[in-house]
This record gives C-alpha cells, sequence and structure tokens, in this order.
C-alpha cells in the first residue's frame, strides 16, 4: 500500500524538479545576451584555450543572474483576473481601489485644472516625477505619487509638448516660436531658437539628445550635454505631429499627413526606413520596450501592430474612431485613447486579440495624451479638464535597477548617476537600426568594408554639400538681397503685390454684376414693353 | 475579482539612518538594460583615455657623482637597493626617503658589478681595479633625515685582471666573477675555488640560475652564451650568435628559461636545455641593449639600451608594453626590477638612478574596495575591446624622442624592404630553392658542445 503512494509522490518530486529545471532553463534564456562561440571548431590551441575559459565565465555569470532573478526580485507583477462570469474590462477604477492597498489607492487621483487648456504628461524615466504641460502655457512639475507639486511655470504662450531630460532637473516645453528649457524651479535656461515652431519633442537618453519636429517638417537633433545641433533634417512630407522613439535602438519614428511613417537616425540624411502604413493621416505611434513591435494608428480608423525588425505587418484593429494616442508599457500592455475612453489591451502584440483587458472613462473632458509611469501600475491622462492617473495592474515593471533608474534615489545617488550617464554618454553616429551590429565580427574582407564605407560617406557628403551650398550662398550675400531683406518682402511685397490683382479681380466682378443687372432689367422692360417674344427671353441673359 | 498591484513600502527601499547600508536592487533583464554593448565600448574607450592620462611613471632620482654603471637589490628588503659608480663609489639608498644610507669607499676603479647575498646583509662589488670587496649593508634607521656615513670593506679579494661582472650564489657562500676567465670564489678563501675558460675571450656577464645550484650562464665576447656546472668544473654548453651578448638574466619563476640583452638591438629568450633556436625574440630598441633584468613574478622584465630608454617588456612579449625616457635620462647601463615587482630602478650616464613605476597609470598606495574593484572593471574592458581600432590606437601611444622615433622609423623601412625583397626572390625563383630561416634561429650562429 505504501509502496505506490511512495512511487507516486517519488515521481511527482521529480516532475515538479523536472518542471523546476525548465523554468530555470528558460530564465538562463531570457537573460542570455547573444550567442555563445562554438569553441570545438577552434584549431588554434591558444585561441580555444581563452575562448573556453570565457565561455565559463559568462555560463557562471548566467546563472547567477538567473538565481537572483528567481530568489532576489522584491516585487511581483500586478495581476487583475476576473473569476467567475466577470469580464476584465467591466471593472471599473472604484471596484479595483476597494480590493487594492492603502498606498495604491492614493495613487489615484484627478487634478481639476479646467482654464489652461488640454494637458500632456510626461514622466521621469524612474517614474518618480510627472511634468504637465498644459496647451495654454501651464508647466508644473510634481512628485506624483507624494502628490507634491516641485514646481509651476505659466509661461504666456501655448506649449504643445512637454518633455523630461535626462533627470528631473531639466525639462523641456515646446512652445510656440522656439522650444524652451527649464529647470526644476521653474526658471528659464534656455531657449533653443533653432528649433522652430515645434510640435513634439523626445529625448534620447542614451545619447543625450532632444529632437523636436514641427510644422516645417524638420527633425532637428540637439545634444543637451554640449548644446550644439548635431543633425538637421528635412523631412519634405509637410507638418509632423507624431513622433516617438524606438528605446531598443534610439531611432526615431515620424508618422506623417500621406499615412507614411518615416524612421530617422541623425547620421543619414534620408530616412533609414520608409513605410507606408496607414491610408490617411497618422494620429499616433507607439514602439516597445524591445524594439520588435510598432502600433500605428490613423485617421483611418485602423490602429494597426507591425514587426518592425522584418518590416512586416501582423495585425490591424478596427477603432471607431481615431486613436489620440496610443501607447506601450514595459510589461507589453497596450493602451489606446479616443474620445473619453482609455482602451487597455493585454497581450495585443503577439497575437490578435478580440476583448480589451480594461477600459476607462474620462468623466471629464476630451484626452489629449497619456503616458505609462514606468516601473509603476498606473497610467497618467492628460485631458482638456486637467490629469488623472488611473490603475493599470500589470502594466509596470515590478523589479527596477538601482544603477538604471531608482525611484527612491537621494540627491547624492542622483548626482553620481548623472555623472555616470555623462561618461557613458554614447555618439550620435553609433545610432544604427540594428544595434547589435556594435559587437559583432564583420564577415567581408576589410577591402569591402572600406569600399562600402566610402561609397556610403561619398553620397551623403554630396547631399550635405548642396544643403551646405545652397545655404552658404543664402547666407553670403551682404547688401541688397540679404536674407533678412529678402524675408521683409516676403512678409510685405506679396501682400502688396496681390493687392493690385484683387482689386482688380473685384472690380471685374462688380462690373460684371453690374452688367448682367443691367440686362435682366432691359430684358424685363422689353417684355413690358412686348417688343421682345416671351419664349425668347433667354436669349437675351 | 483578483487583484494585485505594485505597492512598495518606501521603507524597504531607502535607508533609516545615515549608517545604514544602502540597499542596491539589480535586475538583469534585458529589456531594462538597453545598450548594453554600446555602453561598454564607450566605457573601454574611457577607460584607454583615462589610463593615458594617469600615465605619469617617473617617481624619483637619486644624483651620483659619475655616472651609475651598476645596480643592485637587496633581496630581503624591498626598499633598499645598493648602485656603484664610474668612479668607484658604491652607495646604498633608502628609495622611500630618497636618502644615502651609506657611502661605501674603497675602489679606485669603476665599480662593474654588485651582487647581494642571500641573506641580505652582505653585497658583493667588483671593479676595473682588480679588485671585489665585500661590504656589510646596515638596516635603515627608522627616523628621516641626513644619515650618510662612510664605510670600509669587510673583505677583500685581489685577482689578475679587470672584472666585468659578479653574481652571488643563491644560497651558498659563493660568488662568481667575469673578467678573462669565470672564476668562482668562497667567503672564506682568498683564491679562487674554480676556474672555468673556455676560448681567450673576455667574459662580459655572468649569472647563476635561481633553482638549480650549480649551474650558471656567461656571456662573452666572441658572441657567445656559454652554460657551466659546478659539479663538473668543465663548461657545458656554448652557444654562438651573431652579435655579442651584454647581459643575461633567468627567470625566476621557470628557472630553465633566460634572456640576453645583444648588442643588434634585440633580446633572446632562450630555454638552456635547447639552444637550436631562441624561445622569443624581443624587438623594440634600436640601439644596443645593455642590460636586463626580470621581475620577481617571472612575468615581465625590463631593459636598458644605449639609446636613453628604459622598456618593460612581458616574458613572452615580441614588443615592448610600456618605454620609458627623460629628457635628462643619457646611456643606460643597469636596470633592476623591485621586490613587490612594482617598481623599476635605471642607472645612467647622467649620474642617477631613477626610480620608476612599473605600471606607468597604477594609483600607488592601499587603494579602497571600490578602487580596486574599478580598476579590475578597466582592465578587463581593455582586454575586452584591445583589438577595436580607436581602443588600440589610444593604448599603444607613447611619446618618443625625437631621435629613437626616426631611428624607429627607420629600422622598420629597411626591415620592411628586406622582407620585400626576400618575397620578391622567392616569387621569382623555383618553389623550395630559397629558405627562409625563422626569425628565432636567424641569429644562431653555431651551437658548441
Amino acid at each position: 500500500m505504501s509502496e505506490p503512494v511512495a512511487a507516486s509522490k517519488a515521481s511527482s518530486a521529480k516532475k515538479a524538479k523536472k518542471s523546476h529545471a525548465k523554468d530555470d532553463k528558460e530564465r538562463r534564456l531570457r537573460l542570455q545576451r547573444g550567442q555563445g562561440v562554438n569553441v570545438k571548431s577552434i584549431k588554434d590551441k591558444k585561441l580555444k584555450g581563452r575562448l573556453k575559459h570565457v565561455e565559463k565565465i559568462v555560463r557562471e555569470a548566467q546563472e547567477k543572474a538567473a538565481k537572483v532573478s528567481e530568489w532576489l526580485l522584491p516585487s511581483d507583477t500586478g495581476i487583475l483576473e476576473a473569476e467567475g462570469i466577470e469580464r476584465t474590462y467591466n471593472f471599473k477604477q472604484e471596484d479595483i481601489l476597494r480590493h487594492v492597498e492603502v498606498g495604491a489607492a492614493q495613487k489615484v487621483y484627478d487634478l481639476r485644472l479646467p482654464d489652461l487648456g488640454p494637458y500632456r504628461v510626461d514622466f521621469t524615466r524612474n517614474g518618480r516625477f510627472m511634468l504637465l504641460g498644459g496647451r495654454k502655457g501651464h508647466l508644473a512639475l510634481m512628485d506624483w505619487s507624494q502628490s507634491q507639486l516641485v514646481c509651476e511655470v505659466q509661461v504666456a504662450e501655448t506649449s504643445k509638448d512637454v518633455c523630461f531630460l535626462h533627470n528631473e532637473l531639466f525639462f523641456a516645453a515646446a512652445q510656440k516660436k522656439y522650444v524652451y528649457i527649464y529647470d526644476k524651479r521653474g526658471v528659464e535656461i534656455h531657449c533653443l531658437k533653432d528649433h522652430l515652431e515645434p510640435n513634439r519633442l523626445q529625448f534620447l537618453p542614451h545619447h543625450f539628445l532632444l529632437c523636436s519636429v514641427g510644422d516645417a517638417g524638420i527633425l532637428r537633433y540637439q545634444d543637451t550635454s554640449h548644446g550644439a545641433i548635431v543633425a538637421q533634417h528635412k523631412t519634405k512630407l509637410g507638418p509632423c505631429t507624431v513622433m516617438k522613439q524606438n528605446p531598443h535602438n534610439a531611432v526615431l519614428c515620424l508618422g506623417h499627413n500621406n499615412g507614411c511613417v518615416t524612421m530617422w537616425t541623425p547620421n543619414i540624411t534620408t530616412p533609414v526606413v520608409k513605410m507606408l502604413c496607414h491610408r490617411g493621416p497618422l494620429s499616433a505611434l507607439a514602439v516597445n520596450v524591445s524594439g520588435t513591435h510598432m502600433v500605428s494608428a490613423g485617421v483611418d480608423n485602423q490602429i494597426k501592430v507591425w514587426d518592425i525588425r522584418m518590416m512586416r505587418p501582423l495585425h490591424a484593429y478596427f477603432s471607431y474612431s481615431p486613436a489620440i494616442n496610443v501607447e506601450i508599457s514595459q510589461k507589453g500592455l497596450l493602451a489606446v485613447g479616443y474620445g473619453r475612453k482609455v482602451q487597455i489591451w493585454q497581450d495585443a502584440l503577439h497575437s490578435k486579440q478580440q476583448t480589451p483587458y480594461m477600459s476607462h472613462s474620462l468623466v471629464h473632458g476630451v484626452m489629449e495624451g497619456f503616458a505609462f509611469c514606468p516601473y509603476e501600475d498606473v497610467l497618467g491622462i492628460g485631458h482638456s479638464e486637467g490629469v488623472s492617473t488611473m490603475l493599470v495592474p500589470g502594466a509596470g515593471e515590478p523589479n527596477f535597477d538601482s544603477f538604471v533608474a531608482n525611484p527612491f534615489q537621494s540627491r547624492r545617488e542622483r548626482q553620481e548617476q548623472e555623472v555616470h550617464m555623462l561618461l557613458d554618454k554614447l555618439q550620435p553616429e553609433t545610432v544604427v537600426l540594428d544595434p547589435d551590429v556594435i559587437g559583432r565580427v564583420r564577415k567581408e574582407p576589410r577591402e569591402v568594408q572600406v569600399e562600402k564605407r566610402r561609397q556610403e560617406e561619398e553620397a551623403n557628403r554630396l547631399r550635405r554639400k548642396q544643403a551646405e551650398e545652397k545655404n552658404d550662398s543664402k547666407a553670403r550675400m551682404k547688401g541688397k538681397n540679404r536674407p533678412s531683406k529678402r524675408h521683409r518682402k516676403k512678409q510685405t511685397n506679396v501682400i502688396e503685390e496681390k493687392r493690385p490683382e484683387v482689386l482688380k479681380k473685384m472690380r471685374d466682378e462688380e462690373k460684371r454684376r453690374q452688367d448682367k443687372q443691367a440686362r435682366m432689367q432691359k430684358l424685363e422692360q422689353d417684355i413690358a414693353i412686348g417688343s421682345a417674344p416671351r419664349a425668347l427671353s433667354r436669349f437675351y441673359k | 475579482m483578483k487583484v494585485k498591484v505594485i505597492n512598495r513600502i518606501e521603507e524597504d527601499f531607502t535607508k533609516e539612518r545615515k549608517q545604514d547600508l544602502k540597499k542596491v536592487h539589480r535586475n538583469f533583464d534585458p529589456n531594462i538594460h538597453q545598450f548594453e554593448k554600446a555602453h561598454e565600448y564607450t566605457r573601454a574607450l574611457n577607460a584607454a583615455k583615462l589610463e593615458r592620462i594617469f600615465a605619469k611613471p617617473f617617481i624619483a632620482a637619486l644624483p651620483h657623482e659619475d655616472g651609475v654603471t651598476a645596480l643592485c637589490r637587496n633581496p630581503k628588503t624591498i626598499n633598499s637597493i645598493v648602485s656603484g659608480c664610474a668612479d668607484g663609489a658604491v652607495r646604498i639608498w633608502d628609495i622611500a626617503q630618497k636618502r644615502t644610507l651609506r657611502r661605501l669607499v674603497g675602489h679606485t676603479g669603476a665599480v662593474r658589478g654588485l651582487s647581494f647575498a642571500p641573506d641580505g646583509e652582505s653585497v658583493v662589488s667588483c671593479s676595473t681595479d682588480c679588485t671585489v670587496k665585500l661590504w656589510k649593508v646596515p638596516y635603515a634607521p627608522l627616523e628621516a633625515g641626513h644619515v650618510e656615513a662612510q664605510q670600509q670593506a669587510v673583505l677583500e679579494f685581489q685577482g689578475s685582471n679587470a672584472f666585468r661582472s659578479i653574481d652571488h650564489h643563491w644560497s651558498r657562500n659563493m660568488f662568481a666573477t667575469a673578467s678573462t676567465a669565470v672564476d668562482v670564489w668562497d667567503h672564506e678563501r682568498s683564491e679562487p675555488v674554480h676556474t672555468f675558460t673556455w676560448g681567450a675571450d673576455t667574459v662580459i656577464s655572468v649569472r647563476f640560475n635561481p633553482a638549480e645550484a650549480d649551474i650558471f650562464a656567461t656571456t662573452g665576447s666572441d658572441r657567445s652564451i656559454a652554460l657551466y656546472d659546478l659539479r663538473i668544473s668543465t663548461p657545458v654548453r656554448k652557444l654562438v650568435m651573431q652579435t655579442r651578448c651584454n647581459a643575461l638574466a633567468w627567470n625566476p619563476m621557470e628557472a630553465f628559461n633566460f634572456t640576453v640583452a645583444n648588442e643588434d638591438c634585440n633580446l633572446y629568450s632562450y630555454d638552456m636545455r635547447k639552444f637550436t633556436s631562441a624561445t622569443c625574440v624581443h624587438q623594440d630598441f634600436v640601439s644596443a641593449v645593455l642590460d636586463v633584468d626580470y621581475s620577481p613574478t617571472g612575468r615581465e622584465f625590463v631593459a636598458g639600451s644605449y639609446d636613453r630608454s628604459v622598456r618593460i617588456f612581458k616574458y613572452n612579449g615580441g614588443h615592448s608594453r610600456d618605454v620609458y625616457t627623460a629628457k635628462r635620462m643619457q646611456r643606460v647601463f643597469c636596470v633592476r626590477f623591485s621586490g613587490d615587482a612594482s617598481y623599476v630602478m635605471s642607472g645612467s650616464d647622467d649620474m642617477n638612478v631613477r626610480v620608476w613605476k612599473a605600471e606607468a597609470s597604477e594609483q600607488l598606495g592601499q587603494l579602497l574596495p571600490r578602487e580596486k574593484k574599478k580598476k579590475a572593471y578597466n582592465q578587463a574592458l581593455l582586454e575586452r575591446y584591445k583589438h577595436m581600432d580607436e581602443v588600440k590606437r589610444i593604448t599603444r601611444h607613447r611619446h618618443l624622442p625625437a631621435a629613437i622615433f626616426k631611428a624607429a622609423r627607420q629600422r622598420r623601412v629597411i626591415v620592411d624592404s628586406e622582407s620585400k625583397k626576400l618575397q620578391k626572390r622567392i616569387a621569382h625563383s623555383k618553389p623550395g630553392s630559397i629558405k627562409i630561416k625563422p626569425e628565432r634561429r636567424k641569429k644562431i650562429v653555431a651551437e658548441v658542445e
């Protein structure tokens, strides 16, 4: 009697051990950075010995990392599960708040700011500070989880977008004419006069590049560590209001009014990738953290998911109205916002889902923009009546790395991190579409590579030279045809030139009208007299 | 419904009091760490640049009255060296205080060789006035300040010809001198115990093997390297090269290997068991190499040359790891590694003994654990990225005086053109008719039993 029990116990223990081993292996593979080297095929003994040693060290490091990720991570991912016939998208925020802890419930609030325009929201990389930018020029920096306001400034002009720089000390606002950089005390530090009429701002944290795109359709990269403009690219596709960065390779994705999505690096003057995504203008874009999937929303009511490694469309969703904003969280949750509604979709990137995960309607206001808070299960929504936050269980990465982003960092740690970030700053020349190229071994012979590089440089140099010549020729004129003079002419002479023509047109129109009236009167008189037959009245018109 | 949300309690992630340990959390998920490789490469570049910024190897210059011709370090005390001058003065130095402890007077001719006894308390010196003197070395006093006092020799040994070199045995109370013949002396005897001759030319340097108690090697002015064994009382084997070897040093860790400093600007490492070819050829000097000494780790050696430079080589490296020059340093006659392998001493014609760091960018003194970790990380980064163009260009860069730079360039041109000519000759002649001799065997003329 005891033997089968013991046997079953042993077999269940063995099964548990097997699944545990499989979990271990999965974890180790997830934490792996690239393939190893096949040491067996190497003939050179010295090299073989050295590589064997290196592979052994890498394997030990992976095992340690897997152990850390199994035992030492303090928090778990958030979950929201429905029981029975309930559906998760039916749960309202009030229901969820009743079931969570007080500390988490305190993170959900509504800021009523109805006067100063629809708000846009941005978070720092560690999710500690939130930046609100109202359209009518209200900029506010707050420690959102403690509900503490750090600074608030009212600039007197429209502000279309706000963006944090490398930490909470500096933020940038895209105001009416230029981009301005402010301190965390609300003091204006810089006015970036090169960025004209900006619409959207993005900050690339590893390269310290502040990027803006505006009504002129020109994409500008400016290095905020030494202040020089790194690159200016003319998109030649008109005004652009949709811009997102790909966090995996620091490539900027722009959405244009002809339905194209273009991807740009600071090194090449033409877009690296140009894909036709929608049948009308794009309204929103989002790229996931690992740089594998992109979600684009267009005015044609389609929300499409793309695989940007292979450049293939994956699937498409239909929305009832054009999505105002699309965001992907750290854990891959997709948030789509239109009108007063936000829908959160779980696992929507790899496979097409039929129902959303969560849904939330704004009580007041029409949505303007939203952002997921990193390392928290919170979505910050900016709308026309202010800013609200909502809980999205499972959105944020629960375990942060103190050396990357620490929500609880002290002043000393922030200073140290700033110095380390500056020391590790990557050069803009290294931004490429596939960042894994950097560590790989080149397979082509050196001459072929040199030739290729020479050809690329030649092509870019020609284009840049042409652009420079054009600019130079404009700038070099002193005297009668100065750029300032021409600009003034443009503002004044055009209208004056038009005026006589317009007047002439008006006079002609008046004359024609009077002639017509005279003819009509004459016809009526004739008909009244009876000299002209009625049937022929149309010939007198 | 089942709901769980991320909720971090601040007390778990921050420290309460100032003396508490700061909590560090790690998550190795690659989605959090983007651009890892690019950051690592940037750090490697920064590490290379910082290494060059902090590369300031010169520590001190200890002045003499005439050109320094011999140098020797105390095997028992790290901070004590003895240096011999061209006017016969011998000085015992306390390096840390940069002061002379004793001036040992007695020699009337240039001091050509110095060697410590294994107990670290006596030193023997040989000179061109045909005498060998034995001196007692006192301990250095702990108080700083001027000490210098004169001292006489304890014992004196008279020879018949000018001596060129001396080496004390590693364990016994005997030493060997080199003049027209190799003499092996004992402390208690006034005449040499053994005398070895092979051929009629002078012997230039003599060195005992650190592990094998009875074997020693000499270099002679007949371009030979000879191995001797005390037990057989005859020379064992001789290797004749194309040019003369000025100095010899045994590897203290692999006692069957030794390195010779040759007149043709190269150093050659040999295995004493197999003289058919050298194990390594060390090239980089542009003039005759005058002295060589191994580090106690056996992994590096330092060499000084007639071209006013001191170079440090890896034991199996074909080119030097580092080069030290100074504007006022003239021909380098003698070099020594310090006992803890951290310093290099060079005695030169400009009457100075210079003390240098063995690792030019090393931070001296006790390092904090974080500093040690950072240093180890930087070294690992440089090791991993050392083949990348930009990193290589920075780590290889050394400033050389114009004369050495131009001479090195000229040598390179000569070597390149010779090899090109050889390739063309081979291409234009019957395959197999021209035999290329490998570099390690090129300079060996004969091996004599």
